[in-house]
């Protein structure tokens, strides 16, 4: 961020008034476009998990909103009681359903963000080796399928996966299997959900990665005398690490909260949290025990956020 | 060198056929005269008559296109502004909430967002009487929080690689803030801007979680109609709906390949 130069603010620089500098002369038009997006964000977005907290701590109640009051107050009697109740995030701990859905969650985005590396790994790094024309090609490619509405490309794959599905109709008619596989609403097909659909958001990353390393120290171990896999897990891998970092929290957060997939893709024995959640919600109507399991889900979220972050402001500090 | 980049083209290959199997056989089969969707009975467009028959799906699609137009303008005016005070404003107070919270929507869980913007709006209810009820206006709220977003780190992004002299020379010129905004920034990063319109309006077309929690009764977006249509059971015309989108789609980024094909050609030739 390089200091303009025109004599507007040379003036206020001169006068050493580097705090008013802050501000460099524009003062209300300046805070009102840092003010817009900041508000906007604060109402629709922060403000929101202070209410889900709030209600998080209140009791199930029959009632519009189906949720009890905090604070009860009648000026007559001149009382007002204020309760907070914990029971919510109690239950959480004490009924091993919701522990194992956390887990079961945290278990399923791993493995599957670890396949989505697998997989898109090579994709990454013949795009990165490409001709610049190719590349628009290729990578335009990866992209067209994130384009396309998430829900069908994951409806898609249920017609791919069913018992007289393709793959089945496919193995069976080149002998390969003699009985249909069960493949659909197992753990197996939200594996393949989330590698297929979050894919993108792998390649991306990794790509910039590989794009922006510098050949020449490819050379260099092949000339020290490096077999081509000892200059990939010794040179190429490393330095591609801050694509990993970031493809794999990409892919891993938004998949630890899943909904869709596993709802579509999933068995009635597949837990992940997401559905919990919307169940929770939508099916047993408890709005403070779908809020508690909301803001567990956060704080389980937090520590990988903080990693990306971190990378990210590693990534920006080197280049 | 021979022997891996043989066996770099044979998986990445095979994960583009991945990618693109499932989608495949979805129009094929989209174009099926049996209604059992596994079986094939010929070719047929009757999915395609049966799809702009049903007048459930096309006012559903008509009021996520609607929802869509309108999120996709608010979020590039809020998202600018967002990734201009990101990249062009310095240092300032509070920069680092304002940048973790324009990142944090794109990383959050939706279900997490869906559940805590209804709260939100159940509460702005209780205490202000707005909104009353949920209908378009919630679901235009939650979708344009969520791809400013978006459009802040592509605007952001384009700022940052962009060269400055010309704004410094604007300013040396005496150009006041706003008309160097709009007469030097805005141009240079409007394909920032057209990108990430493109993208908000696809997101918003697409969000079925958010959408679920905010909207309405009788504000159902298309995604909910095909999510419900999807768990009932065997739906052909969704597959003639998901084909129509896909074309579309694909029309859409093969311009915009094209054009940046041809774009990078005329730069290398320029060299």
């Amino acid at each position: 961020m390089s200091i303009p130069s025109g004599s507007a603010w040379i003036d206020k620089s001169a006068t050493g008034m580097a705090r008013y500098n802050l501000f460099r002369g524009v003062n209300w038009g300046r805070l009102s476009v840092i003010a817009v997006p900041g508000l906007w964000l604060g109402i629709f977005f922060f403000i929101p998990f202070l209410v889900v907290f709030k209600i998080s701590l209140s009791e199930s109640a029959i009632a519009v909103p189906p949720y009890s009051a905090m604070l009860e107050w009648d000026l007559e009697e001149a009382y007002a009681t204020f309760k907070l109740n914990f029971g919510n995030y109690l239950y959480l701990f004490e009924d091993t359903f919701y522990l194992d859905a956390y887990i079961s969650s945290v278990k399923i985005a791993s493995i599957s963000t670890f396949f989505t590396l697998i997989v898109g790994f090579p994709i990454a790094y013949l795009i990165a080796r490409s001709k610049p024309s190719m590349r628009v090609v290729l990578l335009s490619l990866v992209i067209l399928p994130f384009w396309t509405s998430f829900l069908l490309r994951v409806y898609a794959w249920m017609g791919f996966l069913k018992k007289n599905g393709i793959v089945n109709e496919f193995l069976l008619s080149t002998g390969i299997i003699d009985q249909p596989l069960v493949m659909l609403q197992t753990d197996f097909a939200v594996y393949i959900g989330i590698v297929y659909t979050y894919l993108p958001f792998m390649i991306l990353p990794l790509y910039t990665a590989l794009e922006k390393m510098d050949l020449t120290l490819l050379e260099a171990a092949e000339d020290l005398g490096s077999r081509p896999y000892q200059s990939f897990f010794l040179v190429t891998l490393p330095l591609a690490v801050p694509g990993i970092i970031a493809g794999c929290m990409l892919v891993f957060i938004p998949a630890v909260g899943e909904f869709v997939i596993p709802a579509l893709l999933g068995g009635s024995d597949t837990l992940m949290i997401g559905r919990v959640l919307w169940d929770e919600f939508f099916l047993n109507r408890d709005w403070p025990m779908a809020s508690a399991v909301a803001i567990v889900m956060l704080v389980v979220l937090v520590l990988p956020v903080m990693l990306i972050r971190n990378a990210q402001g590693k990534e920006e500090a080197h280049s | 060198m021979r022997r891996r980049s043989l066996f770099l083209t044979i998986t990445a290959s095979m994960g583009f056929v991945f990618l693109y199997a499932p989608i495949i056989a979805l129009i094929v089969y989209s174009f099926n005269k049996s209604k059992l969707v596994t079986v094939w009975g010929g070719w047929s467009l009757k999915w395609y008559s049966e799809l702009f028959k049903n007048q459930q799906i096309i006012d559903a699609a008509l009021v996520s296109l609607k929802i869509a137009l309108v999120s996709a303008s608010l979020a590039v005016v809020l998202g600018t502004m967002a990734g201009f005070v990101l990249s062009r404003m310095g240092r300032f107070r509070g920069k680092m909430i304002l940048s973790g919270w324009i990142t944090a929507p794109l990383i959050m869980p939706e279900v997490i967002t869906g559940l805590s913007l209804l709260l939100l709006f159940v509460a702005m209810e209780g205490m202000f009487g707005w909104p009353a009820g949920r209908g378009t206006g919630t679901v235009i709220i939650a979708h344009t929080t969520f791809c400013m977003a978006y459009v802040a780190v592509i605007v952001q992004s384009r700022l940052a690689s962009m060269d400055e002299t010309l704004e410094e020379a604007a300013m040396d010129l005496g150009a006041k803030p706003s008309t160097l905004f709009f007469l030097v920034t805005l141009p240079l990063i409007a394909p920032a801007l057209i990108s990430g319109w493109l993208l908000s309006f696809t997101l918003s077309l697409d969000d079925l979680v958010i959408a679920s929690f905010v909207s309405g009764p009788g504000n159902s977006t298309l995604p909910m109609v095909i999510f419900s249509k999807v768990r009932l059971g065997v739906t052909p015309e969704v597959n003639a709906l998901a084909t129509i989108m896909i074309a579309i789609v694909a029309v859409g980024v093969l311009a915009a390949m094209y054009q940046m094909r041809r774009q990078t050609k005329l730069s290398s030739g320029q060299e």
